[in-house]
């Protein structure tokens, strides 16, 4: 039972009927992650990514998305056959998700720690002044300067870092198991990005919360996955350990996505090391 | 180094914006703060920074879409600032620019090779009936094919989206072209293929490059020198080389730490 994965997805299908036909955006893909263990899903634009981190949460709002096949097990239960119900009771609770704009994400108009209680008081049975309590915790948590201050400040008051920190927060206030985190700084500026990376990488050694990591970023892979999914075309071409898959792909398209990746010639590299 | 070898003069340019205060005094952003650079004849020169740093500004006043608060700009010889209208426009033929996202700087109800094909109307520069031929010959180079000339932007994916805005940046003969993040928006894939076609069209055409850019490998294999700004100020200046290799500012130092490369720590 304990060694069974946290996560284990197998042969899920998820297509977009449109009038020009169906469009298998997520066509046959299995991959797990262990307790504890971060992922990287990475790929170009329309590999299929996004889908899938959406599909696990059965976030596919349109009524011409459907999730046509497969199997998406969360400590051993399929996802797929929850209730709406037990789906609402799992997401930010068990399974919760960040994005890339989290601008969009914040509500404007309410200040940040009142979205943060409102989470915490849908999912947790405490009082108000409780819940204030833990989201001043979850704000200390993602290392918020200020936190007590800053608890009372809208979403536009913050800079961009501090925006996806704040929704960082958010996704963690209730403890999940597993975040699923769909290009998160990929808005963000190279110094800030590398902060909120490393700041996924301490939640994950501290709190033990796996992460699924959606990118195009083998940088962002390198840094923080310990396991990597390669996505194209709604398949997954390769997997792997994250040292095997970047020394040593195998998969052609592999090669030829980590072949185009601009580097920093190595000798610059040593200096600023 | 001799003045005819220099393109681009810029002398303590100086861009601040003021929100009129209704009362009282209302309050001031120095987006540009000083900058001054020279760039020369067929190089590419690299403005590098976060976002507000100030680059896109400085990339809009070179060829005053956005008229500077203060300062100095020479074009080859010209006096950019000072210039009348009349003259300016004739000047602007030669000082072009590619923005990050070209599909939303065409307009999408006109046919791409209708847009390509105005720049070379616009200022004469081929017989009208030469002018299709040359919208096609010029479709080809950026690696596109002629019957997509009478198709509209938004039948075109990034990548090729990017190649029109060359085209149309080329089409009317520019000695300098002002690149502002060209492939930030591409995958990784169609990014390479575009700074490949670049450096073709600058070697074949002695065309000198301003790239903007907050990516630091695309500025290493871009570029000749670069100069590394930080809130509206020009930290460090200097061949790429030297600027990578050994960089003189904090800012410089903490851009490079940044950068996370597909390899294991």
């Amino acid at each position: 039972m304990t060694n069974e994965p946290l996560l284990k997805v197998t042969g899920l299908r998820t297509h977009f009927s449109s009038e020009h036909g169906t469009v298998k955006a997520v066509d046959g893909v299995d991959f797990q992650i262990e307790r504890g263990g971060i992922l990287g899903v990475v790929g170009e634009s329309g590999s299929g990514k996004s889908v899938t981190g959406l599909s696990i949460l059965r976030l596919l709002g349109s009524r011409n998305a459907t999730i046509a096949g497969g199997q998406i097990l969360f400590h051993g239960e399929d996802l797929l056959t929850k209730s709406d119900r037990e789906m609402r009771e799992i997401r930010g609770k068990q399974i919760s998700m960040v994005f890339q704009n989290a601008m969009t994400a914040l509500d404007p108009f309410f200040r940040v720690g009142d979205q943060l209680v409102e989470v915490i008081r849908l999912h947790q049975r405490v009082g108000k002044r409780e819940a204030k309590l833990k989201a001043l915790e979850a704000m200390e948590l993602v290392r918020i300067p200020e936190a007590s201050r800053r608890l009372s400040s809208y979403p536009h008051q913050l800079s961009g870092g501090q925006r996806q920190r704040v929704m960082i927060a958010l996704a963690l206030s209730c403890g999940p198991d597993l975040l699923i985190a769909d290009e998160p700084t990929t808005a963000l500026d190279a110094t800030v990005q590398k902060q909120i990376i490393d700041l996924l990488a301490e939640v994950n050694r501290e709190l033990g919360t796996a992460i699924l990591m959606i990118t195009h970023d083998f940088g962002v892979v390198a840094r923080l996955c310990r396991t990597v999914a390669v996505m194209y075309q709604g398949k997954i071409v390769e997997s792997g350990d994250v040292a095997t898959v970047l020394e040593k792909p195998e998969d052609p398209y592999t090669q030829k996505l980590l072949g185009s990746v601009l580097r920093l010639r190595s000798e610059v590299r040593r200096v600023s090391a | 180094m001799s003045a005819r070898d220099v393109l681009v003069d810029v002398q303590d340019l100086r861009k601040v914006y003021r929100t009129p205060g209704t009362f009282g005094k209302g309050t001031e952003f120095v987006a540009v703060h000083g900058a001054s650079f020279q760039v020369n004849r067929g190089e590419t020169f690299g403005l590098i920074g976060e976002s507000g740093s100030g680059k896109t500004t400085i990339g809009r006043m070179l060829l005053r879409l956005l008229e500077p608060t203060s300062g100095y700009i020479e074009f080859d010889g010209y006096e950019v600032l000072t210039l009348t209208r009349p003259r300016l426009r004739a000047l602007r033929r030669r000082m072009q620019i590619v923005f990050q996202d070209s599909g939303s700087a065409f307009n999408p109800r006109l046919s791409v090779g209708e847009q390509v094909a105005y720049p070379m109307r616009k200022f004469g520069l081929y017989p009208k009936g030469e002018v299709k031929a040359r919208v096609i010959e010029l479709l080809e180079k950026v690696g596109l094919q002629a019957e997509q000339a009478q198709r509209y932007p938004h039948e075109f994916s990034g990548g090729q989206r990017q190649r029109l805005g060359i085209a149309r940046a080329l089409a009317a003969q520019p000695d300098l072209v002002v690149l502002d993040e060209p492939t930030s928006a591409l995958d990784v894939s169609v990014q390479g293929q575009i700074l490949a076609l670049l450096r073709e069209i600058q070697a074949e055409r002695g065309l000198t490059l301003v790239l903007i850019s907050h990516n630091l490998a695309v500025i290493q294999h871009m570029c000749d020198r670069a100069a590394v700004l930080h809130q509206g100020e020009i930290v460090e200046q200097a061949p790429v080389d030297e600027l990578f290799g050994s960089p003189r500012s904090e800012v410089t130092r903490e851009l490079l730490d940044a950068v996370l490369e597909p390899v294991l720590p």
